[in-house]
């Protein structure tokens, strides 16, 4: 009799955190469609979006350059190890190119992009919110979503794709300095096998489509984060946190669905 | 006025950049642009056997590439391998008495289908068929006929001592059989 009762409180937190789970996903959703929604607006002011684009794109650039640079050397290298043991060095560039374009291109950039523009946009919207600035600007009759909120994740959307580009390519290229330069792979082998295995469709154009998505999860749960944030300082540093976690989980779990789907048949 | 054109002169830089990595990614790292001249005329080859040759696998002669493997099918009457080869445009010569053989590119490495040209005054056109052809090499079916013919060679001196002259021809004969299509 007396074991019925703390297994009733146990369920009911149960049910508690589930609702509390789902609830915030509809905010989440609602979200997401206020943005959407605030597409028309944005077209007619396109220097919105630019701004966003410098602080959300430009500025992650470097980072992500310079860390695809390092991730193409260390993977001519590890896998050099391992061709080598095979005498199948001379498909070091497949190895590199095929990894970087399929697999690590987006998601290094995805958890980067969290890191450097996710976190930022977080704690800046979270800020507005606990200064009251979204408040203000309804009290102008602006819509904070459409004027705020649709900018940067278009601004995300846009520059994912262009940063995971940019880090194979850059990859690619540091896995030919150390390949052919260090290691002594033969030069038009490294370029001529890539060619032959890497295909347009298949391997580039699904790293580009990973790439979208992961920047829309990204941009999205940043934003939302920063929205929902408790109006405080301590509210805005754990959304802050949450949001990266959050994007971190978002885009390995996603990786995993979509290489299955891409890749997996 | 002039900050929010270096803000715009800055992102249209990084949207360049970001574009000519892609373009980079089209065609320096995929086979875009082998892609574009798949164009040309098909001729079909049917194998006893094509081994793990591939759809995309290159066809190549003396060595350099004039085409690609675009489609594999059974004939399921003669249950022989039809193998459609696209061969690029400009190689419109190729003599119709050629021999199209399945090479393994390295021990382990892909197939491809190697053609040697013929002496034939007449060429292959667009749907033509190559009748002469030789299969892939199965590395499963050379070792068992290595084997077999180890076995022969081991049982013959013991069962009937005075053929002993006759086993090594035979022995030499199917290891000439399994090392000729290497060449």
């Amino acid at each position: 009799m007396n074991g019925v009762a703390p297994m009733l409180g146990w369920l009911e937190q149960l049910g508690r955190i589930g609702l509390r789970v789902i609830e915030r996903l509809g905010r989440a959703h609602l979200l997401l469609v206020g943005i959407a929604g605030g597409l028309g607006s944005l077209i007619v002011r396109p220097g919105l979006l630019v701004r966003q684009l410098l602080s959300v794109g430009v500025l992650s650039a470097l980072i992500v350059t310079v860390s695809g640079l390092f991730v193409g050397m260390v993977l001519a290298l590890q896998g050099y190890y391992v061709l080598s043991k095979f005498g199948a060095s001379e498909s070091l560039g497949v190895m590199v190119a095929a990894s970087l374009v399929r697999e690590l291109g987006p998601v290094v950039t995805a958890l980067l992009f969290a890191g450097r523009a996710g976190s930022a946009l977080t704690a800046e919207i979270g800020l507005m919110k606990a200064t009251e600035q979204l408040s203000g600007l309804e009290m102008m009759a602006v819509n904070p979503v459409n004027r705020v909120l649709t900018p940067r994740f278009f601004a995300g959307l846009i520059s994912m794709p262009l940063l995971a580009s940019m880090f194979s390519a850059v990859g690619v290229l540091g896995g030919y300095f150390v390949g052919v330069g260090l290691l002594g792979v033969d030069d038009g082998a490294y370029w001529s096998q890539m060619r032959a295995t890497i295909d347009l469709h298949e391997d580039i154009y699904n790293g580009v489509i990973k790439s979208l998505v992961f920047g829309a999860v990204c941009t999205w749960i940043a934003l939302y984060q920063g929205y929902d944030a408790t109006p405080t300082s301590e509210g805005v540093s754990r959304a802050t946190t949450r949001a990266v976690v959050h994007s971190a989980l978002a885009v390995l779990g996603l990786d995993f669905v979509l290489t299955a789907l891409m890749f997996g048949g | 006025m002039v900050r929010m054109r270096t803000v715009e002169l800055t992102v249209g830089a990084f949207m360049a950049a970001g574009l000519v990595a892609l373009f980079f990614l089209a065609m320096q790292v995929s086979n875009l642009n082998m892609l574009s001249n798949a164009e040309g005329y098909q001729i079909t080859a049917r194998f006893d056997n094509i081994g793990g040759l591939k759809v995309k696998a290159p066809v190549t002669m003396a060595g350099v590439r004039i085409g690609r493997v675009t489609h594999i099918g059974l004939d399921s009457e003669s249950y022989e391998a039809v193998v459609t080869l696209t061969i690029d445009p400009q190689y419109n010569k190729i003599p119709s008495d050629t021999f199209a053989k399945i090479f393994t590119a390295g021990l382990l490495g892909e197939q491809y289908i190697g053609l040697d040209p013929g002496g034939s005054q007449t060429y292959l056109k667009q749907g033509d068929r190559i009748a002469l052809t030789q299969s892939a090499l199965v590395l499963e079916d050379i070792i068992g006929q290595f084997l077999f013919s180890k076995a022969q060679e081991a049982s013959k001196p013991s069962a009937a001592p005075g053929a002993g002259a006759a086993s090594p021809p035979g022995g030499s004969g199917i290891s000439k059989g399994g090392a000729d299509p290497a060449f």
